[in-house]
């Protein structure tokens, strides 16, 4: 199997809590991993991506190569769009739909979503308000994490334990929030896949 | 996974390399994308264990040569800096290729071709063929950790400093590393010639000799060397040379790795020239891939540019500039693009910004308004930090950004020249690393500019680092020659915003060296500060 990820957001958004969960799993499950992380300037709110690759067999480049992306993961509705080039015909873009309005000249929100209901396998995912409504208000990233794991060749409890991984210090309500906030992203997806 | 192996960045993994190594001490100024070589020894239980040094230095020269005089005390060493960074460093670098090293050294460079976080995309390869020391340059994170042990070899060997050339791709990107079996730090020894390091003429010709006498073993060294491989395919029409990181992109392109034209992986220099030689003798056409600027393909070529037929980044199949990636490479080797859908023409681009609550807004809406009468004229000269931002809108308030320290010695320039105000912005961490100087320049002339230094107590840009200038900013420059009455400070807040203007406009209006130092700490490093307070509190 190979399954190349784009994860994008804003600086700050912490889209690279989602990579270490995603890359914990594939570890864990014996997979090969190349993960490309954005550090330096653009972290402060700028546009942020991490190529993040897993494959059984040995995996070259660092960078997911232009209509190679199996999923794009986006906490933020523009951002998803900026990687389209990325995307291959049959990949699922999987975004956040509350906007993060960071620049003046932001664009209308229903233009952006017109854009990515284009896109033929889609899923437009509440994540915030999902998040809020576990009383995990900064639940967002595991939420898009949960709803992109639907198009995932990676063991859901495999995902479960790298939440254990990363929030076990936290306690175990934490870890049991996150889960079932992981949970309520895949069943959203589940629920409103475009196909 | 084992217990072995590592999930760690390409900077991590020369960390993790460089101890396992047996370093005895890092040395560094922080820098995009090398930062985190240095971070990563600092937060670790075995350095730590080993008392190994990894405290930041003043600038990448001052790095550079601590770690030359660890080498002297032949103990292995570490000098991490980003690209630019070497050329703050060069003349102990260069140098250091005459003198030559002890203890093993690696001089340990991160390139940042399409410059995300930089002001330029200048290869380091170069610097290492001007200093004729050998270049390791690792196309995966694995190697990365290894090169560790093969350049303190190398270095010890040949008692040469050896550079360890990344680029952001492999500093910035996460894979498995498996260890090797540690290696004991060395213990103290001197060096047995006492005057190898006195580079006097008459020794240093001596010595420059000897370093050319060397680069026929070092070409050697880097034919047999494992990370230069040569491997045969059916195809001959083309041959493939990539270097670092381009191999990758490279075998992207084909399934489990089976490409059907030769390949040759270059990852230590000086070339190895047989290789090259079996290839131009074997194939029709050379294909040059490498991350950075064309030093391969240009050395092929040579002046004339006659005889062998090359492709690369000089012939347009490759771009002259910015990165590679898998993309470029499948259609330099002719392979059907892949379909991908343009980007939607609704998005607009979103560059990076200060943080809201940053002093350095507070600092910028004063200067702005102090110099209203000139704002946008061009009087504001600014530097390497998270304060260059400060050019974009809506404050467009400076009108430079050329190197560290930068900022000051242009201001002095322009007065010099007549222009009046001329301004220096200028960060604490920055000054420290390389504005003293200039500023003791305006001193000895009484030049005619103000000098904010905007101190947020940090190195804020690569993630909030040590800054050298904390605390000690108003005494350095009264040490320097300031007119004590004429450095002034203010913290940089909104209700404070009136008497800063103020103090700008007397010293404007001073006809001298003024420095303002707009005091606030950084909001990210208050942040951290704040959670990591609460967290002890937990406990």
């Amino acid at each position: 199997m190979k399954l190349d990820i784009i994860l994008a957001g804003v600086g700050g958004q912490g889209i690279l809590s989602i990579a270490t969960v995603l890359g914990y799993a594939a570890v864990s499950s014996g997979l090969q991993l190349k993960q490309a992380e954005v550090h330096g300037m653009s972290q402060r709110g700028g546009d942020v991506q991490s190529h993040l690759r897993i494959s059984d067999r040995t995996i070259y480049s660092d960078l997911v190569a232009a209509g190679e992306a199996d999923i794009i993961l986006s906490v933020e509705p523009m951002e998803s769009l900026r990687y389209i080039p990325y995307l291959s015909t049959e990949g699922w873009l999987v975004t956040n739909t509350t906007p993060y309005k960071n620049i003046p000249n932001y664009p209308a929100l229903d233009e952006i979503m017109a854009e990515v209901k284009k896109v033929p396998h889609h899923v437009a995912v509440d994540a915030d308000d999902i998040a809020k409504e576990l009383n995990n208000s900064r639940g967002m990233n595991m939420v898009m994490a949960g709803a992109a794991s639907l198009f995932m060749e990676i063991d859901f409890e495999k995902l479960k334990e790298g939440i254990r991984y990363i929030f076990g210090r936290k306690g175990q309500d934490v870890v049991d929030m996150n889960i079932a906030t992981l949970e309520a992203g895949r069943t959203f997806a589940e629920k409103n896949r475009s196909v | 996974m084992d217990t072995k192996t590592l999930l760690l960045l390409g900077d991590e993994a020369v960390a993790q390399g460089a101890l396992d190594a047996g370093i005895s001490g890092f040395f560094a100024y922080p820098g995009t994308p090398s930062t985190e070589i240095m971070e990563y020894a600092q937060h670790s239980k075995q350095a730590a264990e080993g008392k190994i040094h990894r405290s930041w230095s003043a600038n990448e020269k001052t790095a550079v040569e601590t770690a030359l005089g660890m080498s002297y005390a032949g103990k292995r060493t570490m000098a991490m800096m980003k690209h630019v960074g070497l050329n703050v460093a060069a003349d102990p670098f260069v140098n250091s290729g005459i003198t030559g090293a002890h203890g093993g050294i690696i001089i340990t460079v991160a390139d940042d071709p399409s410059m995300h976080s930089s002001q330029n995309e200048q290869d380091s390869r170069f610097y290492g063929k001007f200093a004729m020391i050998p270049v390791l340059e690792p196309s995966n994170q694995q190697e990365a950790y290894q090169m560790c042990f093969t350049g303190f070899e190398l270095s010890e060997k040949y008692q040469l400093p050896v550079m360890l050339r990344v680029t952001t791709r492999i500093a910035h990107s996460r894979s498995g590393v498996t260890r090797s079996t540690a290696l004991e730090q060395n213990a103290m020894s001197l060096p047995k010639d006492k005057r190898q390091f006195v580079l006097l003429p008459a020794i240093a010709r001596k010595r420059y000799k000897g370093l050319l006498e060397k680069q026929a073993a070092l070409e050697e060294e880097s034919y047999n060397s494992p990370y230069n491989s040569y491997t045969d395919g059916k195809d001959r029409s083309l041959g493939i040379i990539a270097s670092g990181i381009a191999y990758n992109y490279v075998m992207e392109n084909f399934s489990d790795g089976e490409c059907p034209y030769p390949v040759l992986k270059i990852s230590q220099y000086p070339l190895p020239k047989k290789h090259i030689q079996r290839m131009v003798d074997e194939c029709e056409t050379i294909l040059v891939a490498e991350e950075g600027m064309p030093v391969i393909e240009e050395m092929l070529r040579g002046l004339l540019d006659r005889g062998i037929t090359v492709k690369g980044r000089m012939s347009g199949e490759l771009p002259r500039d910015g990165e590679l990636n898998p993309g470029l490479l499948r259609k330099a080797m002719g392979l059907e693009a892949r379909k991908s859908s343009p980007m939607p023409e609704v998005i607009v681009s979103r560059p990076p910004a200060l943080c809201p609550g940053c002093s350095h807004i507070d600092s910028y809406r004063a200067i702005n308004e102090a110099i209203k009468d000139v704002h946008g004229d061009g009087h504001v000269f600014s530097d390497i930090g998270c304060y260059t931002l400060g050019a974009l809108p809506p404050l467009e308030a400076i009108n430079s950004c050329v190197d560290m320290g930068a900022s000051i010695t242009m201001a002095k320039g322009a007065a010099d020249a007549g222009l009046y105000p001329s301004a220096a912005v200028i960060g604490d961490s920055t000054f420290t690393h390389s504005g003293m100087t200039g500023l003791l320049d305006a001193v000895m002339e009484n030049s005619n500019i103000v000098v904010f230094i905007m101190d947020n107590s940090t190195t804020a840009m690569t993630g909030g680092q040590h800054s050298h200038a904390t605390g000690r900013l108003h005494k350095i420059c009264e040490g320097l020659g300031v007119h004590p009455d004429h450095i002034r400070s203010i913290m940089p807040k909104r209700n404070t915003h009136d008497e800063f203007v103020q103090i700008i406009k007397e010293e404007l209006a001073y006809e001298g060296v003024s420095v303002i130092i707009p005091q606030r700490e950084c909001v990210q490093t208050q942040l951290r500060r704040a959670k990591q307070k609460k967290k002890g509190g937990d406990k």
